[in-house]
């Protein structure tokens, strides 16, 4: 089975295909780097996005508090992930890099805020 | 009446690093002036992710880049001043500013960097008929309401413009609850980054329509719908193509304007294409003390080049006024040749002694070009480009020796030939 | 409680005439149906006082509309509002259209228009050097002027409000009834009484008096769409520019605004719908058109925006003013079309010398005051001024819309008001902001915020212009 990829690694977003036997990478062909080939494996196998929102501030300046995840998470786990965000709240003064959740769905990344408030 | 070395307006990443660096080479005397409660500019708003990937080699968001340079400027002597709205700058280099706890600010600057930033394109300019009901905004407004103060500005969404605002908000609406309907783009290709494209439209099913505007608004008090066409070559709607799509918010994505209303009351030439200053290679306007940088010189993709930029602005100003800038400079205009929009810096001293980068953008989409550096008709570089889009901003080095060896008669030419 | 007086519509004849009740010793109720005064025709029109030679002599349109362009001046100075005595020309095209301009000459000097003038191609370019090179030469009529028209309706409001008038908003008629003396005006549960109504509902006038019975209102409802361009492109003409008139109306017209940009328009359409104020794709392109044969170098490149305003036309061509022959303390103040704005301030004193004639014995308001101070406009102060202003007030000092240099402190006083504003566009029609290049992009959620900290409101309940036109649903989080 062949699959055509986008490459986001870059700007240049490259037509990649990959070509698979069951869920196992046989061949990634049309990357003009290393990088892309590393993006088609892991899209293939695990596909990842960094997710980034905002959590309720209780008696800050602004309601809300901007956070990421501090590294990808899975890519069909990003709504569940919010649904938890969503529900989340901190308490003023908030730190940049503070961690809001951990380990976010088991997922190993944490949520941290990206902003003071 | 106040007395700075240099003044800057503005005080988001290009007015920050602008700042910074003319303090680091030696000014001591410096204020920056910010129209909104904090620094930061416009990156306060920007939660993504993706910021800084060139310049500090990791993946910050808006906020985590601004407060890099936040940090830094609160180490230093700078003064700042939010809340703080420039209402003129005239010829003298005086500028006048407001505030609610000093009133009106007279201040005489020996040199001004301008980063006022740019606004975006609202609907007016477009000419989309139908109602004036509520729900139609910027998708930079749109953003600000959900980032920062934490309102849903629409559940029902369709963007106009696929530039990488539009995109961005495509994702974050959706993220946060909202159903984004499509994101319509005039053109036959998208303004945006393509690897936005996968990430904030492919990514959660949102299709792209490419050669398709809307052409009008329908509902009375909330926006309960919109037409949408495909346009022909000449971007004319094809009335057999219109579709209505229900929706309660059309966000408009539509460009960005760089904001030299300042700029132009002070006589500053302005580029026709930019529609920011003419500069020089520092980023000097041809107002002599006057620099200008970041999206109010033209606007940028990346804010990491911005910093560069600004950095440029800041060196250029410190040497106007310690003295150390070129009092006898010889200009050579940069020419835009075929499939090049614009070139900044739109002139360059031959006198300076270090290699200078050209920033450009093509007009259309290339496959398999080469972009052509060409100096007194002597091919200098021929870079084959695997792809140029006219959302990506490229660029081309001219050598330090090149230039070294111009005349005032010199040409420097930028072009791409397929 | 029952009031003497209920006016029905709070658009500039309505706010008018209010203002003109409080000069006398009467309970007064202004009514609006919407959550702001001049929502209908009186926000979005040509915003021209005319000289007053369209009309047929002996019409109520030509006797009010010179009687009004004479008032306008003094009123608009009393009330603080913004008025330029800029004249208006008729331009000719060919020999046969100065045959009408010289017929517009006669009917003028009929209905006794001061200072008219024909022009001929020299003279006319001289003063007006970016007309087109195809035109033959002019009607210069100098009495014209040019006024913002929802300005006027908010001083007005405003000024009958501090004298006395009651103001009313978000009260749509649903019924109207007559008995023993007294009007029931009900909009659902709610009843307003007064013993006299005026109808200056607009393009819904025909409906109110059918309330009472009275038929005899036609009304066709004609839609009229706008560009206005760049202040850049503020000074294309000085004067009003119009081309000669057809039966639809007074053609497609260029003119600079009071406030420096340019205007043009307006189509005509005749259309079904009294509500539908979008524009069309082809009316734009229609004032495009004909706009570029008065002035080449106009471009709706320049446009900031574009707008449809409707206007109720009389199938009998005249104003309606007068008692109904239904019911004779229901006053008409309908039909009022071009040259509805200039007439105002006349139909309002003709229409309340009527109604005291009709009650007899009423004394003057002895503490009436028809002068509206002017509001701080940051824009126009000195630098001194505005040292002062922010001194007095720190709110002064923080610019909230960058493109019009609208401060803090002036959109807190036009929601502070009498009548002030509620919503966004309410905001925008008092101060501007919102209304410059930028459109509102980034003014637009700071002014959301103002509104709810001085209305005591959250976000989400902020309006763009009342009813259900929300900006925010509810929390992200």
């Amino acid at each position: 089975m062949k699959r055509e990829l986008t490459c986001v690694a870059c700007p240049l977003g490259c037509t990649i295909t990959v070509e698979l036997n069951e869920n196992e990478v046989i061949s990634v062909t049309g990357n003009t780097c290393k990088r892309g080939e590393a993006y088609a494996k892991t899209e293939i196998t695990n596909p990842t996005r960094s997710l980034t929102s905002t959590v309720k501030v209780n008696g800050g300046i602004l309601p809300v508090v901007p956070v990421k995840s501090d590294k990808p998470v899975p890519k069909d786990k990003m709504f569940e992930c919010m649904k938890i965000i969503n529900s989340a709240s901190v308490d003023a003064p908030v730190k940049i890099g503070q961690v809001i959740i951990e380990n976010i769905l088991d997922t190993g990344a944490d949520i941290v805020a990206t902003n003071i408030d | 009446m106040l007395n700075y070395d240099l003044v800057v307006v503005g005080g988001g990443p290009a007015g920050m690093a602008a700042a910074l660096k003319a303090n680091e080479c030696g000014v001591k005397n410096i204020i920056v002036l910010e129209r909104a409660e904090t620094l930061g500019g416009i990156l306060e708003q920007c939660i993504h992710t993706g910021f800084g990937l060139h310049y500090f080699g990791e993946e910050l968001s808006g906020p985590e880049y601004a407060a890099k340079f936040i940090e830094q400027v609160e180490k230093t002597d700078i003064v700042v001043k939010t809340d703080t709205m420039v209402l003129d700058i005239n010829d003298e280099n005086v500028v006048t500013a407001v505030n609610k706890e000093d009133g009106l600010l007279k201040i005489q600057a020996k040199a001004i960097v301008l980063a006022m930033g740019c606004r975006e394109r609202p609907r007016g300019a477009l000419e989309i008929s139908g109602t004036r009901a509520s729900g139609i905004m910027t998708a930079g407004t749109a953003q600000k309401y959900v980032n920062l103060d934490g309102f849903m500005p629409g559940k029902k969404v369709v963007i106009l413009g696929s530039g990488d605002i539009g995109l961005i908000m495509a994702r974050r609406m959706t993220l946060e609850g909202a159903e984004v309907k499509v994101v319509c783009e005039l053109m036959p290709y998208s303004g945006g980054l393509t690897r936005n494209i996968v990430q904030c439209l492919d990514d959660f099913g949102i299709p792209l329509r490419l050669s398709t505007t809307v052409v009008e608004t329908h509902g009375k008090d909330r926006l309960e719908g919109v037409t949408i066409a495909q346009v022909d070559e000449k971007l004319q709607p094809i009335e057999s193509t219109k579709e209505y799509i229900e929706c309660d918010t059309l966000m408009l994505s539509v460009g960005l304007i760089p904001e030299n209303e300042l700029t132009k009351n002070v006589g500053i030439g302005i580029d026709r294409i930019t529609n920011g200053a003419v500069v020089d290679e520092m980023r000097q306007t041809d107002h002599p003390g006057i620099f200008a940088c970041g999206n109010v010189l033209h606007v940028h993709d990346l804010v990491d080049y911005v910093t560069l930029e600004a950095q440029l602005a800041g060196k250029g100003a410190a040497d106007y006024i310690l003295g150390n800038a070129d009092n006898a400079p010889v200009y050579v205009n940069t020419t835009t040749g075929n499939g090049v929009r614009y070139l900044v810096p739109q002139r360059v001293n031959i006198n300076n002694k270090d290699d200078v980068k050209l920033y450009f953008r093509v007009g259309q989409i290339y496959k398999n070009a080469k972009v052509v550096l060409e100096c007194d008709g002597k091919i200098i570089s021929s870079k084959k480009k695997v792809k140029l889009a006219p959302g990506e901003m490229e660029n081309v080095v001219v050598p330090a020796d090149v230039l070294a060896s111009m005349t005032s008669d010199s040409s420097i030419v930028v072009r791409v030939e397929e | 409680m029952c009031y003497d007086v209920a006016v029905i519509g709070a658009g500039v004849i309505g706010a008018l005439t209010a203002r003109e009740l409080s000069k006398y010793n009467l309970k007064t109720v202004l009514i609006e149906a919407t959550n702001d005064v001049a929502m209908g025709a009186s926000k979005a029109n040509s915003g021209i006082v005319h000289a007053g030679f369209d009309a047929k002599p002996g019409t109520l349109k030509a006797q009010l509309n010179v009687k009004g362009c004479a008032m306008m001046e003094g009123l608009c100075k009393k009330l603080s509002v913004p008025y330029k005595k800029n004249g208006s020309l008729v331009v000719a095209f060919s020999e046969d259209e100065m045959h009408t301009i010289k017929e517009l000459y006669d009917r003028g000097i009929a209905n006794g228009v001061p200072d008219l003038y024909i022009l001929n191609k020299e003279e006319l370019k001289s003063i007006e050097p970016n007309l087109s090179d195809e035109v033959y030469g002019a009607l210069d009529a100098r009495s014209a002027g040019i006024v913002c028209p929802y300005e006027l309706t908010i001083a007005a409001t405003e000024n009958a409000v501090v004298n006395g008038v009651e103001f009313v908003r978000n009260f749509k008629v649903s019924s109207l009834e007559f008995n023993d003396g007294v009007f029931e005006i009900r909009c659902g549960d709610n009843i307003i009484n007064a013993k006299y109504v005026v109808n200056a509902a607009g393009a819904h006038s025909d409906e109110i008096s059918q309330m009472i019975g009275d038929n005899s209102v036609e009304l066709i409802i004609r839609r009229g769409e706008y560009f206005i361009l760049d202040k850049a492109v503020g000074n294309t003409v000085s004067h009003t520019i119009f081309q000669c008139p057809t039966k639809m109306g007074k053609g497609i017209l260029v003119s600079p605004t009071v406030d420096g940009n340019l205007l043009i328009g307006p189509t005509a359409d005749d259309i079904d719908d009294k509500e539908n104020t979008a524009t069309t794709a082809e009316g734009l392109a229609n004032i495009k058109k004909y706009a570029v044969k008065s002035c080449p170098s106009v471009s709706t490149r320049n446009a900031i925006t574009s707008f449809t305003g409707l206007r109720a036309h009389p199938v009998n061509d005249d104003f309606i003013l007068g008692p109904s022959k239904i019911c004779d303390h229901f006053i008409h103040a309908s039909g009022i079309e071009s040259p509805g704005l200039t007439s105002a301030p006349a139909i309002a004193q003709y229409l309340v010398d009527m109604i005291i004639d009709s009650i007899g014995d009423v004394k003057t308001n002895d503490s009436f005051d028809g002068s509206r101070e002017d509001v701080f406009r940051f824009r126009h102060a000195t630098d001194e001024e505005r040292a002062e202003a922010i001194a007095k007030n720190p709110a002064y000092g923080r610019i909230v819309c960058r493109c019009e240099t609208i401060t803090e402190g002036e959109i807190i006083d036009a929601i502070k008001a009498p009548a002030g504003a509620r919503d966004v566009d309410g905001v925008k029609r008092r101060t501007r902001a919102g209304m410059g290049r930028c459109q509102g992009g980034f003014c637009g959620s700071k002014v959301v915020e103002i509104l709810a900290r001085e209305l005591g409101m959250n976000l989400n309940d902020i309006t763009k212009f009342g009813s259900d036109s929300k900006i925010l649903f509810e929390n992200t989080k």
